[in-house]
C-alpha cells in the first residue's frame, strides 16, 4: 500500500485527497511518470504566475493555493469596483476602490494556510525578460485580447532552444457571458494566441457615416454622443468611462439624438455598455474556465495526467457543451510561424482606408499602425517629422505604394514585434 | 403615435451597479426569480467508510458560491459532518478556526459573507431527519445533493421533490472526473430560451401582409432615383420589390436553391455600380440576405409537438399559464397558418425616417398578433373560469419567443440499479458504444455509489474503506450485469477497458475531490441552476459527464 507522503505545509492530513492522486499512476498518465513525493515537492516549489486578478482570476488564485502550489505571483493594474461583486469573491462592498491584486492575494493567504502570494500592483508591460524568466508557467484570466497578445509574443521571444527552462507554458481563459474557453500554448511549439487571433474576431464597427448622419439605432445614437456630440461641446474634459457624470451627460445628449429621429430604447445600461464596450459576466462561467485553465497548471506541473492539447470550448447556453480541439499552428503566424501571412487586399483602396481597415481585420486587429516594406517607409506614426514627411501617402492606393503580393511589415505601439503580411490584390 | 421618453435621468440603483454584468443576461425578470428562490444543498449523509466524516462536498459549496454571488434569495445547507483537516485542503469556505465545528454552520458563514443579499440556514443533521418536517423541502425551489449517497436517503428525497415539482441536481465529483443529472418536473417549459439572434429573423418577406407589401409598392420607380435614394432603400423593401418583379414575370416565387440564386443574381444585376463607390452597400446586404430569408414560414417540429401535447389540448381551470397561452397561438397558427410576427427589424442601411417607419410597420403588425392572441386567452380564461389573470406582458413575450419556446419533458436522476428502465440501460448502452466514450465514468460513479451503499447501509460493512478492493469488484460486476440485462450482447472490449479506466480513475482519489474539479462542477451545476431558477436558457436534459484527465465533457439523456 501507499506509504503516507508529507508536503512541505506540515498539517497533517490537509492534503490527502491531492497526494493520494500525486501518488497513484492513472490511466492516462504517462508510463514514464513516478508519482509519489518527488512528484509533491516538484507542485510545491513550482512558481506560478497569474496575470490578472479579476473574475476569473479570483477563481485562478484560490484554485492554485487549494491545488497545492505555494508560491504564487499576481499581476493587475485594475481596482475594485461594484460591478466587480456579482462574481469576484475574494472582494467586499468595503473594499471597493482598492487594487485588485492587493486585496486578492491577501485574502487568499489568509483562508489556505502556506501558501506565498506576492502580488503586483501595475501593467504586465512594466516588467521584463528577466521577471518572466522566474516562473514555471504563466496562467492568464484577461479581458484584453492586447494584453493575451503582449504576453504570447514575448513568451514566444524568451523561448531559447539552448535552455529548455526558457520555455514557459501560456494557460489561457476567457469568458463572456455563458461562454468561454481555455487554451494550452506551448510558446514555439503549439498554435499561439496569435496563430488563434481569427477566432476571436472584433465585433464589427459602425460606419462613421451612419453615426453622423443615419443613425437607426439607439447604440448608432450613443455612439453619436459619446465619439462626435463629446468632441463638438467638451473637447477640453479628458472621457472617462468610469465617471457617472460624463456617462450621464452621453446618455442624455444621446436620449435627445434618439428623440430627434423618433429612435426607441436608449437606456442608461445600454450607453454604459457600448461607451465601456461590457461584456456580460457571470460567476458560474469563471468558475469553469478558471478551474479548466487551473486543472491545465496542475497536471502541466506534475505530470500527474495529460494536459490539454490545446483548446477547449465551452457553451452554456442550450445544455453543458464543449468542444476539445487542437488549434492548429499556422506557419504564417507573425508571431511564431516563418512565413508573412497573405492579406486580400483590394489595390484601389487608399494607404489611409487600409489602415483603418487593421484595426477591424480578424487576423491583424492593430489600431496604431505603422507600415513599411523592405525599401522604404509607408506610414510612420512617430517621430512627428516622419509622420508629417509619409502623410502624403495616406491619400495614394495601396496599388501605387506596392507591388502585387509584396511583403509588408506592420508595427504597432501595443506589441513589441513586426508583423508580416504578404498583400494580394483583389 | 405617443413616444415616450423619460423627462429626468435616474442613474441606476446600487443593486442594479452590482448586478450589472448579469442583469445583461437574464434582465430584471430573471434576477427577481433569483431572489425569489431558495437553493437547498444536501452535502453529506454520513460516513464514506472507516476514517472519513462523509463526501467533502466541496462541488456543493462551490456551486452554492455561484449563486450566492448573483444573488438568489436564501440557501439551506444540510450536513451533519464535522470540518476535518482534510476539509481545509480542499474546500475555501472553511478556515482553521473551523476545525472540529459543524461543516455546515461553518460553510454557510463564510458563504454568507459573499453577499449580505443573501440568507443562509445550516442544519447540522441528516436530511432524513429534516424531511420529516412536512413543510421542509417545499420552502426551496431547487434541491442540489452531493454524491455519493446512500439509496435509502436519495430515492425518498428525489421522489418528494417530483411530488412538489423542484428540480433536484445529483452530482459527483471524484478525483479527476465529475459527472451530474437533472431531474426536472415532468414538463419544464421555457418561453424565454435566448436563441441566437441570427436565427430568430423573421421577415415574411414571401408573405407579407398588407401595409408591408404597400410599403414596397409606395417605393415607386427605383429607376428614376437619383444615386442617393437608390443606394439608401432598405433591403427588406428592397426584396419585396424584386419578388413581386419575379413573381410577374416567372409565375411564382423562387422556391428551391437554383432558383433563388438566379434571383440573387437578378437582384445583384440591379445595383449601381457606376457610382463613386462602385456599388451600393443596400443591395450588397439584399444579395446576402437572399438565401436566408426567403423561404416561406414553417413551423418547427418541436412547437408542433408542443401545440399537439395534451397539456396544450385539453386546457384546465388549473392549466399553467403557459399552456393557456400556448393553446391561444395554436389558434392563431391554423388561423393564418403562421406564428405571431416577432416584430424586431435587424439594422440595415437607410436613411432614419425610412428606417424607422419600415420598423414600425414590423412592430405594428406584431402589436396587433399580440392582440389578436390575448382576446384568445381573454376568452379562454373566461370558458375555464380562471380567478387570475394572464399579464399582457407575459403574453407579449411569449408572442415575442414564440417559434423558440421549449418544453423538457423531464426525468428522474439517472440511476443504474435494479429500478432502472430499460430506456436509460438503453441509453447508457449506447453512450458506451461511442469511441472515447465518458459514460464510463458514469458507470464508475454509480459503482460508487453502490459501494458507500453497501458500507452505510449494512453495519458489517461500515468498518470497511470506500476503496475497498472486494466492494468495488462485488458492485462493478454486479452494475455490468445489470447492463446485459435487457440486451444480453456482452459490452466490447473497449467499452470494457473504457470502465475499467474511468474506475482507476475514479479511485485514485479513494472517494476524495480535487478542488479544481470540484469547482469546474460547481460552475457548471451553478450555471444550470440558474437557469432552471430564472426559466430562461435550456438546461441540460439530463446527465452531463466531465473527465478532467482528458479536459472534455459529454451530454446524455440517460
Amino acid at each position: 500500500m501507499a506509504t503516507a507522503v508529507i508536503g512541505s505545509s506540515g498539517y497533517k492530513g490537509r492534503w490527502n485527497h491531492l497526494y493520494k492522486v500525486l501518488s497513484k499512476p492513472g490511466p492516462f498518465s504517462d508510463e514514464d511518470w513516478v508519482p509519489g513525493q518527488g512528484t509533491i515537492n516538484t507542485l510545491e516549489s513550482s512558481k506560478i504566475l497569474v496575470i490578472g486578478a479579476g473574475g476569473l482570476g479570483c477563481e485562478i488564485l484560490k484554485n492554485l493555493a487549494l491545488s497545492g502550489f505555494k508560491d504564487i505571483h499576481v499581476i493587475d493594474m485594475d481596482t475594485i469596483d461594484i460591478s466587480n461583486l456579482n462574481r469576484q469573491f475574494l472582494f467586499r462592498q468595503a473594499d471597493i476602490g482598492k487594487p485588485k491584486a492587493e486585496v486578492a492575494a491577501a485574502f487568499v493567504e489568509k483562508r489556505v494556510k502556506g501558501v506565498n502570494i506576492t502580488p503586483y500592483v501595475g501593467k504586465i508591460q512594466d516588467k521584463d525578460e528577466d521577471y518572466y524568466m522566474q516562473f514555471k508557467i504563466i496562467i492568464c484570466g484577461l479581458d484584453s485580447i492586447e494584453a493575451r497578445r503582449w504576453i504570447n509574443s514575448t513568451l514566444v521571444g524568451m523561448v531559447d532552444f539552448e535552455n529548455p527552462e526558457s520555455l514557459k507554458p501560456l494557460i489561457d481563459g476567457g469568458t463572456e457571458g455563458f461562454k468561454g474557453q481555455a487554451r494550452v500554448i506551448l510558446p514555439t511549439l503549439s498554435s499561439c494566441i496569435e496563430c488563434q487571433l481569427d477566432m476571436h474576431a472584433p465585433r464589427p464597427a459602425v460606419p462613421l457615416c451612419t453615426i453622423a448622419t443615419i443613425p437607426r439605432q439607439p447604440q448608432h445614437c450613443i455612439e453619436w454622443a459619446h465619439q462626435i456630440a463629446w468632441q463638438e461641446k467638451r473637447k477640453d474634459d479628458t472621457f472617462d468611462s468610469d465617471d457617472m457624470e460624463h456617462i450621464s451627460w452621453v446618455y442624455n445628449e444621446a436620449l435627445q439624438r434618439a428623440q430627434h429621429f423618433h429612435i426607441h430604447g436608449v437606456t442608461f445600461q445600454m450607453t454604459q455598455g457600448v461607451v465601456k464596450n461590457i461584456i456580460p459576466a457571470i460567476a458560474s462561467t469563471n468558475a469553469v474556465i478558471a478551474a479548466s485553465t487551473t486543472s491545465e497548471v496542475l497536471k502541466i506541473a506534475t505530470s500527474c495526467n495529460p494536459y490539454l492539447d490545446n483548446y477547449m470550448m465551452y457553451a452554456g447556453e442550450e445544455g453543458v457543451y464543449t468542444y476539445t480541439f487542437e488549434a492548429e499552428k499556422k506557419e504564417d503566424c507573425p508571431v511564431c510561424g516563418n512565413l508573412a501571412r497573405k492579406m486580400d487586399v483590394d489595390a484601389n483602396m487608399t494607404l489611409g482606408e487600409f489602415i483603418e481597415s487593421l484595426g477591424e481585420k480578424a487576423e491583424a486587429q492593430l489600431k496604431k499602425p505603422s507600415l513599411r516594406t523592405e525599401e522604404r517607409t509607408l506610414y510612420q506614426r512617430f517621430p512627428p517629422q516622419l509622420e508629417e514627411h509619409t502623410r502624403p501617402n495616406l491619400r495614394l492606393k495601396l496599388g501605387e505604394l506596392v507591388e502585387n503580393g509584396q511583403e509588408i511589415a506592420v508595427s504597432d505601439p501595443a506589441y513589441t514585434i513586426d508583423f508580416r503580411y504578404r498583400l494580394h490584390f483583389k | 403615435m405617443a413616444d415616450s421618453f423619460p423627462a429626468t435621468i435616474s442613474g441606476p440603483t446600487s443593486k442594479e451597479r452590482k448586478y450589472d454584468r448579469q442583469l445583461r443576461l437574464w434582465a430584471a425578470t430573471g434576477q427577481q426569480a433569483l431572489e425569489d428562490a431558495r437553493v437547498l444543498l444536501v452535502n453529506s449523509d454520513g460516513p464514506l467508510g472507516s476514517s472519513s466524516t462523509g463526501v467533502t462536498g466541496v462541488a456543493g459549496v462551490e456551486a452554492l458560491k455561484n449563486l450566492v454571488l448573483p444573488g438568489i434569495g436564501g440557501f439551506t445547507i444540510v450536513d451533519p459532518a464535522t470540518v476535518t483537516e482534510a476539509d481545509l485542503g480542499v474546500n475555501f469556505f472553511l478556515e482553521e478556526e473551523s476545525l472540529g465545528k459543524s461543516r455546515a454552520d461553518e460553510t454557510c458563514r463564510l458563504l454568507r459573507e459573499l453577499n449580505p443579499d443573501v440568507q443562509g440556514y445550516s442544519y447540522s443533521k441528516s436530511i432524513s431527519d429534516l424531511l420529516t418536517d412536512p413543510d421542509f423541502l417545499s420552502r426551496h425551489k431547487l434541491v442540489i445533493i452531493s454524491g455519493p449517497t446512500k439509496r435509502s436517503t436519495l430515492e425518498p428525497l428525489c421522489q418528494k421533490a417530483q411530488e412538489l415539482e423542484i428540480p433536484v441536481l445529483y452530482v459527483h465529483s471524484l478525483g479527476f472526473c465529475a459527472t451530474f443529472s437533472l431531474q426536472l418536473p415532468t414538463e419544464f417549459p421555457i418561453v424565454e430560451t435566448h436563441p441566437d439572434p441570427e436565427s430568430t429573423q423573421d421577415l415574411r418577406l414571401l408573405n407579407p401582409w398588407p401595409e408591408l407589401a404597400a410599403a414596397a409598392e409606395s417605393l415607386g420607380d427605383l429607376e428614376a432615383m437619383d444615386d442617393h435614394q437608390h443606394g439608401h432603400v432598405p433591403y427588406t423593401l428592397l426584396l419585396l420589390r424584386f419578388l413581386s418583379q419575379w413573381k410577374q414575370t416567372h409565375g411564382a416565387m423562387p422556391d428551391n436553391y437554383k432558383e433563388k440564386s438566379a434571383f440573387r443574381e437578378f437582384v445583384r444585376s440591379n445595383a449601381r455600380t457606376k457610382n463613386a463607390e462602385g456599388g451600393e452597400e443596400n443591395f450588397d446586404e439584399a444579395v446576402a440576405a437572399v438565401l436566408k430569408t426567403i423561404s416561406p414560414f414553417s413551423l418547427r417540429s418541436s412547437i408542433r409537438e408542443i401545440f399537439e401535447m395534451q397539456q396544450c389540448q385539453q386546457l384546465t381551470t388549473n392549466s399553467a399559464d403557459f399552456w393557456v397561452i400556448a393553446s391561444a397561438i395554436r389558434t392563431f397558427y391554423n388561423a393564418h397558418g403562421v406564428l405571431p410576427l416577432p416584430g424586431s427589424l435587424p439594422d440595415m442601411k437607410a436613411q432614419s425616417a425610412d428606417y424607422v417607419a419600415l420598423q414600425n410597420i414590423y412592430k405594428a403588425k406584431a402589436r396587433k398578433d399580440v392582440e389578436e392572441v390575448t382576446a384568445t386567452i381573454r376568452q379562454l380564461e373566461s370558458q375555464l373560469g380562471r380567478t387570475t389573470t394572464i399579464l399582457d406582458r407575459e403574453v407579449e413575450v411569449f408572442c415575442k419567443n414564440a417559434a423558440h419556446i421549449k418544453v423538457v419533458r423531464g426525468r428522474g436522476i439517472a440511476q443504474t440499479n435494479e429500478d432502472t428502465d430499460a430506456v436509460t440501460l438503453k441509453a447508457l448502452r449506447s453512450g458506451l458504444a461511442m469511441p472515447e466514450s465518458l459514460a464510463s465514468i458514469f458507470i464508475a460513479c454509480q459503482i460508487i455509489d453502490a459501494v458507500v451503499d453497501e458500507i452505510q447501509s449494512k453495519p458489517a460493512q461500515n468498518q470497511l474503506s470506500v476503496d475497498d478492493e472486494g466492494l468495488w469488484v462485488a458492485q462493478k460486476e454486479r452494475i455490468l450485469a445489470l447492463l446485459t440485462r435487457d440486451d444480453p450482447t456482452p459490452l466490447d472490449e473497449e467499452a470494457q477497458e473504457s470502465i475499467d479506466n474511468a474506475i482507476q480513475e475514479i479511485r485514485r482519489a479513494e472517494g476524495g475531490e480535487l478542488h479544481n474539479i470540484a469547482s469546474l462542477a460547481g460552475g457548471l451545476v451553478a450555471q444550470e441552476s440558474l437557469k432552471v431558477l430564472t426559466r430562461q436558457y435550456v438546461p441540460l436534459d439530463n446527465t452531463c459527464v466531465f473527465d478532467g484527465a482528458r479536459s472534455r465533457s459529454e451530454m446524455y439523456r440517460f
